[in-house]
């Protein structure tokens, strides 16, 4: 049965060409089509003119710059939020994990889209937030349609990709270690940061990865919380296919931001395997 | 006043009570080792000497300290962990210096301690790998150059040789001790190999169910089991009930047995308990008693049968000194001198055997 394994794997490698391998090849046959005003992307006629607007108009450096920098705060929140509360996590006893993991993992069992409206409701002029704040004789701040207003969602989105891979390294640890290094006259916080902390490193690295590349490609938070004025890269996409109609520069951005993505995954992933793998495998 | 003194040690978790009133007085440079099965509160009253538990009720004394409610990085112990708990992102050295960095040592006065410790374990070669590349027995002599490069006053032991396999274990056992002699450091091992805990202590604490039943030297421990359960626990035995038969003798059935073990009341019963090595084969008809052999089966440097006798089943240990081996079937006479055997209280429980 030389070819099981051919006919095993076929439905999922048929799903993924159909689904994935297909419409991305188009996108990217479509991204070097001529776009013309009156009649959309002419087949059959190729120019590199959409990708030298995207390299070359400052538009469009600013909302990729500003997308990652998004991104890269996010994660970075994401890290000083998500990593303690692994760690407080993996300390509790049952049944209190087993309730506070269901509260960490319960913003997936929500709609993203559901959940950015709860966040408008919020964060609005009249919303939750600058009521409190008034209250204590505060404000009204501006926060709905502000970079604010996003990473505060992108943050709630993506803190349970942060918490399940620090989790997971977390009870990969002997227990013994942390008493080892306070039998050898540590301090329980030296003892979390020289022992502890180093261990779960490949466990933060790669919650950042995964929380960092969500978050460069999140389109619903940044459409229904930017507003039509603060626009990232995957809410461009969206204008340039829906309301310019212009299909070939949708195109271009949309596949600049997956080599500008997967440059970045691949560079960090390298960085972190290349400390770590010695010591921890 | 000893060096490690324990005053009434008791541990309860919840209702349950793991150690119940231990007392154990440790001289310095003594190697003692608390032995018992799975359970019976020696790893607990480990942890508790280590600082990791805290102690319901009672007092540990460190050279004249009381340190029962210390914190555990206070109390400056070495510790061996089951586990050997190094630290996977750090090199051997470095696992090895952390005890003295975190005692402020300067640099260069660590690194000769680092250096003299590994080559005291025998490491020299291996300072800069990674735990993970070292073999089962170089981490656990890591661990033990780590919890002894900070001059411990007590090295705290908890099943240091369980995960080696036999051979290796064998070979740790004299080289613990010798390391141990080498340093002079006062040692507590937490063990459930009675192989291990003869072989390499001063003095063993056998432990059942949270109780020290017997506080003895090695060889006392195997030769004067306080109990029924010592004396299957620590080694083989045969026992027999038996019921005291006068001065110096009981009565075995129909067989009349003397003993030199004295101090029973006349009628009392009790359990006469003979290690199957001090049994030995003579003629049939000229020992204590005569049997048949039932069973066979060779250890490589000893046989061990199985006799059926007038008073039981007998396990007899001979050693292979090249004589033929009996078979089974055979006839053959039983006897033992008369040091050989012991008398138990008969089946006292644990409890109230202490």
């Amino acid at each position: 049965m030389k070819s099981a394994p051919w006919w095993l794997s076929g439905p999922a490698a048929l799903l993924f060409t159909g689904l994935l391998l297909v419409p991305l090849a188009l996108t990217a046959v479509l991204s070097f089509n001529v776009y013309d005003p009156a009649t959309g992307a002419r087949a059959g006629e190729f120019t590199l003119a959409h990708y030298a607007m995207v390299f070359g108009d400052p538009y469009y450096h600013g909302i990729f710059w500003r997308t990652f920098r998004i991104s890269a705060l996010v994660a970075l929140i994401c890290v000083l939020v998500g990593a303690p509360e692994a760690y407080v996590l993996s300390r509790m006893r049952n049944p209190w994990r087993s309730a506070m993991l269901l509260v960490v993992l319960a913003p997936l069992l929500v709609s993203v889209v559901v959940r950015a409206f709860g966040w408008s409701m919020l964060l609005g002029p009249e919303g939750l937030v600058n009521a409190a704040l008034g209250a204590l004789g505060l404000g009204p701040f501006k926060l709905l349609y502000t970079e604010t207003a996003v990473v505060i969602a992108l943050v709630h989105v993506m803190l349970p990709f942060m918490v399940i891979p620090v989790w997971t390294s977390l009870q990969k640890l002997d227990p013994g270690i942390a008493d080892a290094a306070l039998s050898l006259n540590a301090s329980p916080f030296t003892t979390l940061r020289r022992i502890v902390l180093p261990q779960v490193m490949p466990g933060i690295l790669s919650g950042s990865l995964i929380v960092f590349g969500l978050a460069a490609s999140s389109f619903a938070v940044p459409g229904l919380l930017g507003g039509r004025r603060l626009k990232m890269v995957a809410t461009v996409v969206y204008d340039e296919y829906l309301h310019e109609l212009n299909w070939p520069l949708g195109a271009a951005v949309a596949l600049t931001l997956l080599a500008a993505n997967l440059a970045v995954m691949l560079g960090w992933n390298r960085l972190v395997e290349g400390r770590y793998r010695r010591a921890l495998g | 006043m000893s060096f490690l003194q324990l005053t009434g040690v008791t541990k309860f978790y919840g209702d349950s009570c793991a150690v119940a009133d231990l007392s154990l007085s440790v001289e310095k440079g003594e190697f003692v080792s608390l032995l018992g099965p799975s359970g019976c509160g020696k790893t607990t009253t480990l942890q508790m000497v280590a600082g990791f538990e805290p102690v319901t009720r009672g007092r540990i004394e460190l050279d004249g300290r009381d340190i029962t409610h210390a914190k555990a990085n206070t109390r400056g112990l070495g510790i061996v962990f089951q586990t050997y708990a190094l630290f996977p992102h750090m090199t051997v050295s470095a696992n090895v210096a952390f005890g003295l960095e975190m005692r402020r040592m300067p640099r260069a006065e660590r690194l000769e301690r680092v250096r003299d410790a590994l080559a005291l374990v025998h490491l020299e070669a291996h300072a800069g790998k990674y735990p993970r590349e070292l073999s089962g027995g170089q981490r656990q002599r890591v661990a033990l150059a780590r919890a002894l490069v900070i001059e411990p006053p007590v090295l705290l032991l908890d099943e240091p040789l369980s995960n080696l396999d036999a051979q290796l274990r064998e070979e740790m056992q004299f080289e613990l001790r010798r390391i141990q002699r080498q340093v002079g450091t006062t040692t507590v091992m937490v063990t459930h190999d009675q192989g291990e805990a003869m072989s390499i202590s001063d003095r063993v604490v056998v432990m059942e169910q949270g109780r020290a039943t017997q506080v003895d030297r090695p060889q006392r421990v195997y030769d004067h089991p306080r109990t029924r359960f010592i004396s299957t626990f620590v080694g083989k035995a045969n026992l027999l009930e038996a019921r005291v038969n006068g001065e110096g003798a009981v009565q075995v059935g129909p067989l009349r047995v003397v003993v030199d073990d004295t101090g029973h009341r006349p009628g009392a019963a009790v359990l006469l308990s003979v290690r199957p090595e001090k049994l030995q084969f003579v003629p049939p008809g000229s020992g204590r008693l005569d049997g048949e052999v039932a069973e066979r089966f060779f250890l490589g440097s000893q046989w061990l049968y199985r006799v059926d006798t007038a008073v039981g089943a007998l396990s007899v240990l001979c050693p292979n000194d090249g004589r033929a081996a009996l078979e089974a079937g055979q006839r053959a006479g039983i006897d033992w001198p008369v040091h050989g055997s012991r008398l138990l209280p008969a089946d006292i429980p644990a409890e109230s055997a202490a």
